[in-house]
């Protein structure tokens, strides 16, 4: 029983204890057993938007590389200019296949000259490790699967700084950098991003320390959050979710991530991402407002297109999402009809971030 | 959302709606565990004044922020009136899932089918 189980186990954050302690609903996501929510989304939600939330992302992914050829080897891996990343800086990009269909989006952290850290969304995982070690042939550089060495905190929201700062021996990174520091002791590398369009910080931390990272946020005023709040946050302010609005059938300049290709580096698949810019995109990710009701992903868009995420907002108060559409009806203001389980529903394009800070 | 309840003047269909039977006409909403199960309910569809239901079919649905779910109507017959208040204020079908969350008010076409509806006890062994 027990080797059969477990194949199929889901796999528990060292937070798990504190998320039951906190009231958690867990549910299976990527296999791993994770807090949907605590008090209620919208709560956790607002909280954030607020004061600060935490959140338990220890299912994202971490791929180290190393290596005389690190860099290089990493501009040819990822779509943005590697040599411009800073060694304590952090860098979003995507990961084409030769196609350019996107098999990940990507925030990349430099260490040191030759030293990097590449965060994966925790479903694609196993397949960028694939993709990052098959690719390594002919360069001087060791990749390396560090998800076993980190947990991963998120904490967010107008007051998170002064609450991480508090645990600090130093001044944290500012937006877009990251720096290793010392929390109540323990070594952690504090990251200045996030996915909620708050300011915060990620905690990037050896598993061990996690809970005592979690219990001092929690002791001064950060609000347990879970992924569903996490993804209300995160459409709000219209980041991609890898596997609703990101995936390898698409591109990324359809899917409004051409600052983050730079193709003259030679990145695999910047071919493809060059002849779409060049031609223009047959379709465009938007934000959209609904006049009434919601959305919800997989909702056909009348005339052509695809609802991606849809919610309710919980900041707007009105439902909101994100749409494939034809690159006609892409500009701010255009009246779309979306197909919500039969009953057609008005929506407009809207200006994105939808929520303006 | 207070704790789980079923008042014992209701009667209830399996898929989690109540109803409260006044001469000839029914009040139908959905119970304390549909609306736990569901989570913050954020929009509620109503159907149309003058539609007809049927017992066991859908006749709304009701959203979360992640999911969508049908409201099955516990019985038979046309709708009078709907509770327009839930437009603006869809989180009274989780704080007050027996009052302020009721959802539509039938006139009933076949009052025998209240005989195949569950008591608050037998209900509530369907739960566990």
């Amino acid at each position: 029983m027990a080797a059969a189980s477990a194949d199929t186990a889901l796999k528990r954050t060292p937070l798990y204890d504190r998320h039951v302690a906190a009231g958690a609903k867990l549910v299976p996501f990527a296999g791993w057993e994770m807090p949907v929510q605590y008090e209620g989304v919208r709560a956790e939600h607002l909280a954030t938007r607020a004061t600060a939330g935490v959140f338990d992302v220890s299912h994202m992914g971490e791929i180290a590389t190393a290596g005389p050829d690190a860099e290089t080897y990493l501009q040819h891996l990822l779509s943005n200019d590697v040599t411009k990343l800073q060694v304590g800086g952090a860098q979003y990009s995507v990961l084409c296949r030769e196609d350019g269909g996107v098999l990940d989006d990507l925030f990349t952290y430099r260490l040191g000259a030759e030293s990097f850290l590449t965060v994966t969304n925790a479903s694609n995982h196993d397949k960028d490790l694939a993709w990052f070690l098959k690719q390594a042939e002919g360069y001087d550089v060791t990749v390396t699967d560090a998800h076993d060495q980190y947990a991963m905190l998120a904490v967010q929201g107008p007051q998170a700084r002064e609450i991480v700062q508090a645990l600090a021996d130093a001044p944290l990174p500012d937006r877009f950098t990251c720096r290793h520091r010392m929390l109540r002791g323990q070594r952690v590398l504090v990251c200045g991003t996030g996915y909620t369009g708050e300011d915060g910080v990620e905690l990037l931390c050896d598993p061990a320390d996690a809970p005592m990272i979690w219990d001092e946020v929690l002791k001064r005023g950060a609000v347990p959050a879970g992924l569903a709040a996490r993804d209300t946050l995160r459409l709000e302010v219209n980041y991609h979710l890898y596997g609703n609005d990101l995936m390898e059938e698409r591109g990324p300049i359809e899917a409004g991530l051409g600052w983050a290709c730079k193709e003259d580096t030679g990145f695999i698949g910047s071919d493809a991402v060059r002849a779409v810019r060049e031609a223009g995109p047959a379709e465009q990710l938007v934000a959209f407002t609904m006049v009434s009701g919601i959305a919800r992903q997989g909702n056909a868009v009348v005339g052509g297109g695809e609802v991606t995420s849809g919610t309710m907002s919980p900041s707007l108060e009105i439902g909101i999402g994100m749409a494939y559409v034809p690159s006609e009806k892409a500009a701010e203001g255009t009246e779309l009809e979306i197909d919500v389980r039969g009953k057609l529903r008005s929506a407009t394009v809207a200006k994105k971030p939808l929520l303006k800070k | 959302m207070a704790d789980a309840s079923y008042p014992t003047e209701l009667l209830y269909h399996p898929e989690h709606d109540w109803a409260k039977i006044e001469d000839g006409t029914a009040v139908f909403g959905i119970t304390w565990f549909a609306q736990d199960a569901l989570g913050e309910v954020v929009f509620f569809d109503p159907p149309e004044v003058g539609s007809t239901v049927t017992a066991g079919e859908s006749y709304a649905e009701v959203e979360s922020v992640k999911a969508v779910s049908d409201v099955i109507a516990p019985l038979s017959g046309e709708i009078v009136e709907v509770n327009l208040g839930l437009g603006d204020t869809p989180e009274n079908i989780n704080n007050d899932a027996y009052g302020d969350g009721w959802m539509v008010k039938v006139k009933l076409s076949d009052e025998s089918e209240i005989n195949s509806l569950l008591d608050a006890a037998a209900y509530e062994a369907t739960l566990s």
